[in-house]
């Protein structure tokens, strides 16, 4: 008997029955609906006979495109769990008034606002940049694919893994209740005994390995990959900032993974880098998870920079105002948000002379993002202003990201941080510069690109719907956060006792509700185009009438991008094509070597998720196996030196042709 | 079309705007250099950590306590001894020659496993005394870029056999030429980790 | 304006995953000479580290410490350049630029973090007062 036991906790560690939440009702009512909306989409996958397409043409894809999709796909799914904990806290916030507790006890509400923010930045707006960037950037360049295909695939899957840990932990045991960044001691061994800041140690970890991964992809795909003649200041500025959006990558998430490392080592191998005894300093943790911190929040901006800037040119029918002085700005915020970090705690006493200069820092690198939108304003003015999607999510972005940057800049100030740190005030203008500036951005976006990406348009008027619920929406929901915050309210209360504050938490909850409505308006948007797209058809590749060399290819472009590589001569290469008369070749093709799929990535980082489960769970045969096979797997990998094939010519000419034809009819 | 024909300076050649075959450049160097920097920040995250720590001994020993200062000199001269020996494997490959490179790779690697060995050693004895990485921060961050290290080594040791492997099995074609020179890099920059490390935790510790 | 003057660059030669015919990958080959060069200026940049601390040949610890980070300094270089082949024209200059970038940032999260953590250990830490603290709270 004694024995069954020890093999039992042997096997499963700290996982048991117990673990599984059966008495929470939310929780049982929601597995519920995931599981059944789960069998579903297998059923569905299996009644389509679609398994084998999933297998061959998605999971195991190298291609660039493909994984872009795939990195949406995530995002949009994460979007909504992420949200659905949004709508909880609003609903909580506005109705624990006048003797009601709410329905969220704290334990609960914690949980909440630490998942949320976990989602919202490792799942949402990561996956959404890095996704992007994906589909786009070769497109741009000209080339055929990322430097390191396979390096793509496993790249995505490890960013997958780590959110299906995290979803994992809504069912099996339960998350973190630290807040996003988890500090020390209440994310130590003691402050959190349970198995909650584990699972995000470990989602963050595996996340992280995509991603930097990735950074490096991109940083050797951009630098190594261009097509010739495009030298460095004649990129699309989109891949400009994708370029420094990647360096800082490679440059921030190897301090956060160190990092984590040492708070998993405090709660496993009870070291003390982070207690409060034995000589233990929890202000290192917040001190470095900044350096890194701060450094992410322009990962995530760049890119939207990046689009707005794109689209700001196409839509207004002219060159991008001063693309040497927006490089110059890129490369002046990449370097300078390596010197702000402090900001984000000026109120943890280290005095002045620190605050100040970090103070100082701050206002600094607001200067060149100011510069931008002066760039992308003259830009508009005198062009011949055409307000599709694209556009009137970036109007609304020059707007509402506006505002969050001077709050930004409000709070840079120290006295002020003093009032307003941790306050409603930090937490509007949070969300204010990332949904007014990221988000608004992947909106843009995807309008932007889908029809490149699918061949046909996204519907207008849905998405018309989509725009202004978010706008207005999102200033219903956040505005009166500004004001709660000026009042001293605190962030992460599930209530509070002063009745006279009830008026706008119900105001932000119905802008929450509105921001629902825009949600399920964009999720209609893409089941009505889907319907409608042979009415939307982009037939000719070149939709928008767009200046960079993604617009010279087919929607959707072929396998291999582009049949011959294209040579540039200026900024907006399509443009100057289609100014000279450039005429698509009809014949001569040659066979074009490809790498081929591949399911070691998809395998790997399955392995990885199963190392991680583990490693949360304290499940140590499940930990050494899977990590033994990690290794031995990725080691068996590289013993395949048989990694691509070509295109037979006749092929490329078959789907060359295809498209000559088409263009003939559409012209 | 949407090209507006009457601002056209030219109507060029459509092959001028297109090359029939075009191979990027081969980026293996550049992303394994560019993975190197990023080890580099990870490095530099932990060597932040001790030095912020290095002083918190919570009543335990201090560097001056429990650094051997000979054992980590014999150390370095492992180390420092295995890049040369990459060095002469890198040669040897140059010549194209498979078994000398194949001796020498197997010499460097005795080397690395001898480093390991005696760190193991080191850390072995300290634990001994109940001076683990549990028994105060100076300690914790000792251990942990100390140990941080020596898992790189053990890593690039793991490396450098299954390469052994792949060598005598399909030769020094390009492939494998590229990975030798990047467990090169990897080789080198953690000798340039370890010259930090034996100044900064074990020289300045003592003094 | 767009420069239309100038030829299309003609395309690399083939680049197989098999073979690349005469690529230098990268400029500084390796020859016996540098490893050499390097190994003997690296034991003498170890040694005399080792010795000044071992034989306690300097009174001042600061001085010393500066000493030895200082050869410490130089030795990286001498791997940087007879190791790593480092050099302004390896990898179109990109890895020396990355190399910079990466100390400049090594750099800012040393110092930085030192610098910080200073500040908040001598203004929070429990028993390090130091005397502006204690009359700010006497006031």
């Amino acid at each position: 008997m004694q024995d069954k036991t020890d093999l039992t906790s042997l096997i499963f560690g700290r996982l048991s029955l117990e673990s599984i939440p059966y008495h929470e009702p939310i929780l049982v009512v929601t597995f519920a609906i995931a599981a059944l909306a789960g069998l579903g989409l297998l059923g569905f996958i299996t009644y389509k006979q679609f398994w084998g397409t999933l297998w061959h043409d998605w999971i195991t894809s190298i291609d660039h495109k493909k994984i872009g999709i795939m990195y949406i796909i995530l995002a949009f799914v994460m979007l909504l769990r992420g949200f659905s904990d949004a709508l909880m806290m609003r609903a909580q916030q506005a109705m624990a008034f006048a003797g009601s507790e709410g329905f969220l006890p704290p334990e609960h509400y914690d949980q909440l606002f630490t998942v949320h923010g976990v989602i919202m930045i490792f799942f949402v707006a990561m996956p959404m940049i890095v996704g992007i960037m994906n589909f786009v950037v070769p497109l741009q360049l000209g080339t055929r694919d990322v430097a390191f295909p396979f390096l793509n695939n496993f790249s995505f899957w490890m960013t997958a893994a780590g959110a299906g840990l995290t979803m994992v932990s809504l069912f099996v045991g339960e998350f973190g209740k630290t807040g996003w960044l988890a500090f020390p001691p209440l994310s130590g061994i003691q402050g959190s005994p349970g198995v909650g800041v584990d699972y995000y140690i470990w989602s963050l970890q595996i996340a992280g390995v995509g991603t930097l991964l990735s950074g490096i992809n991109f940083m050797v795909t951009i630098i190594k990959n261009r097509a010739p003649g495009m030298t460095l200041m004649k990129m699309p500025i989109f891949t400009w900032t994708a370029l420094c959006t990647n360096i800082l990558i490679v440059a921030a998430f190897p301090i956060l993974t160190v990092v984590l490392a040492m708070l998993s080592m405090d709660r496993m191998l009870d070291t003390h880098f982070f207690t409060n005894d034995m000589g233990g300093n929890m202000m290192m943790y917040v001190n470095l998870i900044w350096i890194w911190g701060h450094p992410e929040v322009y990962i995530l901006i760049l890119p939207a920079f990046g689009v707005f800037s794109e689209v700001v040119a196409t839509f207004s029918g002219k060159r991008l105002f001063g693309y040497t002085s927006m490089v110059y700005a890129t490369i002046v915020i990449t370097v300078l948000s390596y010197l702000v970090w402090l900001h984000h705690f000026f109120t943890m006493g280290a005095g002045a002379s620190v605050n100040a200069f970090f103070g100082i820092t701050t206002m600094i690198i607001s200067i060149p993002t100011g510069a931008k939108l002066f760039n992308w304003l003259f830009t508009m003015y005198r062009g011949r202003i055409r307000f599709e999607l694209p556009m009137m999510w970036t109007v609304s972005f020059m707007v509402t990201f506006t505002i969050g940057g001077m709050t930004g800049v409000l709070l840079a100030v120290p006295p002020a941080d003093f009032v307003l740190h941790n306050s409603l005030f930090l937490v509007a203008h949070f969300h204010n510069v990332i949904i007014g500036g990221v988000l608004f951005g992947m909106f843009a976006a995807i309008n932007y690109w889908f029809p490149k990406a699918f061949g046909y348009k996204l519907d207008d008027y849905w998405g018309k719907w989509s725009f202004w619920l978010w706008t207005i929406g999102f200033y219903a929901a956040f505005m009166p956060l500004y004001v709660l915050g000026l009042m001293g309210v605190t962030r992460r209360m599930n209530h509070f006792d002063d009745s006279s504050l009830q008026i706008w938490f119900v105001i932000a909850a119905i802008g929450a509700l509105m921001i629902l409505g825009g949600i399920v308006a964009s999720i209609i948007q893409f089941v009505v185009s889907y319907r409608r797209r042979d009415e939307l058809r982009d037939h000719t590749g070149d939709i928008w009438d767009g200046r960079t060399l993604e617009w010279s290819t087919s929607s959707p472009p072929p396998q291999y991008n582009f049949a011959f590589t294209p040579v540039v001569y200026d900024n907006d290469s399509w443009t100057d094509m289609k100014k000279h008369g450039y005429e698509r070749p009809r014949d001569g093709f040659l066979p074009i070597h490809m790498p081929k799929n591949t399911a070691a990535g998809f395998v790997l980082a399955m392995l990885s998720a199963a190392c991680g489960f583990g490693l949360v769970w304290h499940m140590w045969p499940l930990v050494g196996v899977s990590f033994v096979a990690l290794i031995g797997g990725f080691i068996i990998h590289t013993f395949n030196y048989n990694r691509d094939y070509h295109i037979p010519a006749e092929d490329v000419t078959r789907i060359e042709n295809e498209r000559s034809q088409q263009l003939d009819r559409y012209a | 079309m949407t090209t507006n024909a009457t601002e056209a300076t030219q109507n060029l050649p459509s092959s001028h705007f297109y090359v029939r075959e075009h191979h990027p450049e081969q980026g293996t160097l550049l992303g394994f250099w560019l993975y190197l920097m990023s080890d580099c920040l990870l490095f530099a995250g932990l060597f932040a950590t001790y030095a912020v720590l290095s002083n918190s001994y919570a009543g335990g020993p201090s560097g001056a306590d429990i650094f051997d200062l000979p054992l980590v000199a014999l150390n370095t001269s492992f180390l420092l001894l295995s890049s040369i020996t990459y060095g002469f494997a890198m040669l040897q490959m140059q010549l194209k020659r498979v078994n000398g490179t194949l001796l020498w790779l197997a010499v460097t690697g005795l080397l690395g496993a001898a480093f390991i060995g005696l760190e193991l050693y080191e850390f072995a004895h300290l634990l001994s005394e109940g001076y683990g990485p549990q028994r105060s921060a100076f300690l914790t961050a000792f251990f942990a870029l100390v140990g941080t290290h020596g898992l790189h080594v053990s890593f690039g040791i793991i490396w450098l056999i299954v390469l052994m492997v792949q060598v005598k099995r399909f030769g020094l074609n390009a492939e494998n030429g590229r990975r030798l020179m990047c467990l090169s890099m990897f080789w080198h920059f953690l000798d340039v980790v370890w010259i930090g490390v034996f100044t900064f935790v074990y020289l300045m510790g003592v003094l | 304006m767009s420069e239309h003057n100038a030829q299309p660059p003609s395309g690399d030669s083939h680049d197989h995953y098999q073979g690349h015919h005469g690529e230098e990958t990268h400029p500084g080959h390796s020859t016996l000479k540098g490893y050499m060069t390097g190994f003997v200026l690296s034991v003498i940049l170890t040694a005399i580290p080792f010795w000044l601390v071992m034989a306690n040949v300097i009174e001042s610890a600061g001085l010393t410490a500066l000493i030895i980070l200082a050869f410490a300094a130089a030795q990286i270089f001498v791997h940087m350049i007879y190791f790593l082949h480092m050099s302004p024209k390896a990898e179109g200059g990109w890895n020396l630029l990355a190399l910079i970038f990466t100390l400049i940032l090594v750099f800012i999260a040393l110092a930085g973090s030192v610098w910080v953590m200073y500040n908040l250990n001598i203004n929070m830490m429990p028993g390090v007062m130091s005397e502006p603290v204690l009359e700010m709270q006497s006031q």
